[in-house]
């Protein structure tokens, strides 16, 4: 921790244990961390994951208990022995299932809040990194997961993504055989992909360790971007932020409650409830849908390699981005112009979403068949995705630049003059 | 030998001989590096197919069992295999095509077997990410990919979409008239 310990053992056993292992003093710095005062609901998706990963983990245990990674086995042991016949079976895998759905909407939110606020940039860079290798973690976790139940969607998805990697050159080939421990996907599969779902949220939670001991070395960004200037800009984190992120994992947990409860299959396909079979294909294959932009992305391009290195750059944005971004204000709040791309970039990547679930050659406005522009068929969700994967690059171009060239907005002295004096920050404007 | 090791032991220069300590440097670190290698190989290669898994190499099908016009899918190293009886009208397509603009330029010959043009054999799995392309979709009165639009024509060849090659032709032949070994 960067931040002198307040800690002060108070009884012989906690002196004693201080000077041996000091786990006492640990828990109470971090309960002690100063953290800016003016962190918004923006700010509570840190523990919201948290409480996302915890609760993935405990019903992931439990539901091991009764899963049977076997081809002939797995599909039956989900659909009727965790959902039918294991008490509460149906609520933990109800849980987890759509656990996974609503750790990712957490994962966006606090990613698009550390963009707005400018949290990659220096000195929170190894903090930035350390968030990227855990989304692409979650997403390898929750890929391997689908494929669990073994339907339809489990198998093709499978199929599909480690084709993906089948398309690099020279290694390519030997990965994807490495992956399978077959001809295809098949029984060998699916055991190594439940023995690495069961591993990976485990690295997760080492790596989140790490992020966390990035976090407080230089501290919370806060939405003005401005640094921490004196004690008076921080509060500590119990009982301020433990209060506030608890209320906003209230409400989080009733949104997910809605999910369990109310719409357990919203958020999946009806061809998982096939059994996986490897000589039929199902007639629209689709991932879930936090994967969809991605997959927008890939079918977008035309040709197989470079389809799947654009799927990869995508994500690589995302750790580049402490290197694109050269401007020296943090918080978009002092930034409108780039503000404004960043909206048409969450857009650009809504669209894509979009995109990505419908079929490759679907029409966008039902009723314009032949609509044409220099022999392209524009009218289409091929073009769309087009459009929008270009803008999802061009916006990390656009970045660049403005980081030379824009005018920000004056940014306050301090991360409290916003609030307590409004009008010093409009002064200096006119 | 006694004396002479103390007497290089009291020795400054010697004691502090950049060689000698580099080299226990360079060997432990080698040995080390040699042994995280000789486990590292057992423990990656696991994962390559097994030998239970092999052994599933070859396949005979007997194709009296296929009409005219017909296709069946069957299961060969637990990935699907089509076998599709042409129409004289579909072999004629196919050859139509042999000098028009293909992605993966192969004639239709070159992708059965003499003699016996009437059987395509193909392994089902798109060339693209591996879906099962369907018979009957598309332009080219071949097969469609459901997953991202891949087009094929009636000798299985790549048209359009975002495929790379031509459905794979797996290594077959001719027991008999009408029986077939794959693999």
């Amino acid at each position: 921790m960067s931040h002198p310990s307040t800690y002060e053992p108070k009884t012989g056993i906690e002196r004693w244990l201080d000077s041996r292992l000091p786990i006492v003093r640990f828990s109470a710095d971090i309960l002690s961390f100063p953290t800016p005062r003016n962190l918004n609901y923006w700010y509570t998706f840190g523990g919201i994951l948290s409480f996302c990963l915890v609760v993935q983990i405990v019903t992931g245990i439990v539901l091991a208990m009764h899963y049977d990674p076997s081809g002939t086995g797995a599909f039956l042991s989900v659909e009727r022995g965790i959902m039918r016949d294991v008490n509460y079976g149906w609520l933990i895998r109800g849980i987890h299932a759509n656990g996974a759905s609503m750790f990712f909407v957490a994962v966006y939110l606090h990613i698009l809040r550390g963009i707005y606020y400018g949290s990659y940039k220096a000195p929170r860079e190894v903090l930035w990194l350390l968030g990227c290798v855990i989304y692409v973690l979650m997403m390898a976790t929750a890929f391997m997961g689908y494929v669990l139940p073994w339907g339809q969607m489990s198998f093709w998805g499978a199929k599909v993504i480690t084709n993906l990697i089948g398309a690099l050159p020279l290694v390519g080939k030997p990965i994807t055989t490495l992956l399978w421990g077959g001809f295809s996907v098949d029984d060998p599969t699916l055991n190594r992909f439940f023995s690495l779902h069961y591993l990976l949220p485990f690295v997760i939670a080492a790596v989140v360790a790490l992020h966390v001991w990035a976090l407080h070395v230089p501290g919370n960004n806060n939405p003005t971007g401005v640094n921490v200037k004196s004690d008076t800009d921080t509060v500590a984190f119990h009982p301020y932020y433990t209060v506030k992120d608890g209320f906003a994992i209230t409400l989080f947990m009733i949104m997910f409650a809605v999910f369990v409860f109310y719409l357990p299959d919203a958020l999946g396909k009806a061809d998982n409830a096939i059994p996986a079979n490897p000589l039929v294909t199902p007639a629209h294959i689709v991932p879930e849908w936090y994967l969809l932009p991605f997959y927008a992305i890939l079918r977008a391009i035309p040709d197989k390699l470079i389809g799947v290195l654009a799927l990869g750059g995508s994500i690589g944005m995302l750790f580049a981005l402490p290197w694109i971004d050269r401007s020296h204000v943090k918080s978009m709040r002092y930034r409108p112009t780039a503000r404004m791309y960043f909206f048409i970039w969450i857009v650009a990547v809504a669209f894509l979403g979009w995109c990505g679930s419908q079929e490759p050659d679907g029409k966008l406005i039902p009723g314009l068949e032949s609509f044409n522009l220099i022999d392209y068929p524009i009218n289409s969700v091929t073009w769309l995705s087009r459009f929008s994967a270009l803008y999802y690059f061009g916006y990390f171009v656009i970045v660049f630049f403005l980081g030379l060239y824009e005018k920000p907005l004056p940014v306050p002295d301090s991360l409290y003059t916003p609030v307590l004096k409004p009008s010093a920050v409009a002064a200096p404007a006119e | 030998m006694a004396e002479s090791l103390t007497q290089s032991v009291s020795d400054p220069a010697n004691a502090v001989d950049p060689s000698r300590r580099d080299f226990i440097h360079i060997a432990a670190t080698a040995a080390a590096a040699g042994g995280v290698v000789a486990v590292a190989w057992p423990l990656i290669d696991q994962l390559n197919p097994a030998a239970d898994t092999l052994a599933l190499a070859t396949l005979e099908y007997d194709l009296s069992k296929v009409a005219l016009g017909q296709e069946v899918t069957i299961s060969w190293r637990k990935q699907p295999v089509f076998i599709r009886h042409r129409t004289p009208k579909e072999i004629a397509d196919a050859r139509a095509a042999d000098h028009g603009q293909l992605k993966d330029p192969e004639t239709d010959a070159a992708r059965v077997k003499a003699g016996k043009e009437q059987w395509l054999i193909l392994l089902a799995s798109c060339t693209h990410l591996g879906c099962v392309p369907t018979f009957g979709g598309g332009d080219y009165a071949g097969w469609l990919c459901p997953c991202h639009g891949s087009v094929y024509d009636t000798s299985g060849r790549i048209r359009k979409g975002p495929a790379p090659k031509n459905l794979y032709v797996p290594d077959y032949a001719f027991l008999s008239d009408t029986k077939i070994k794959i693999g």
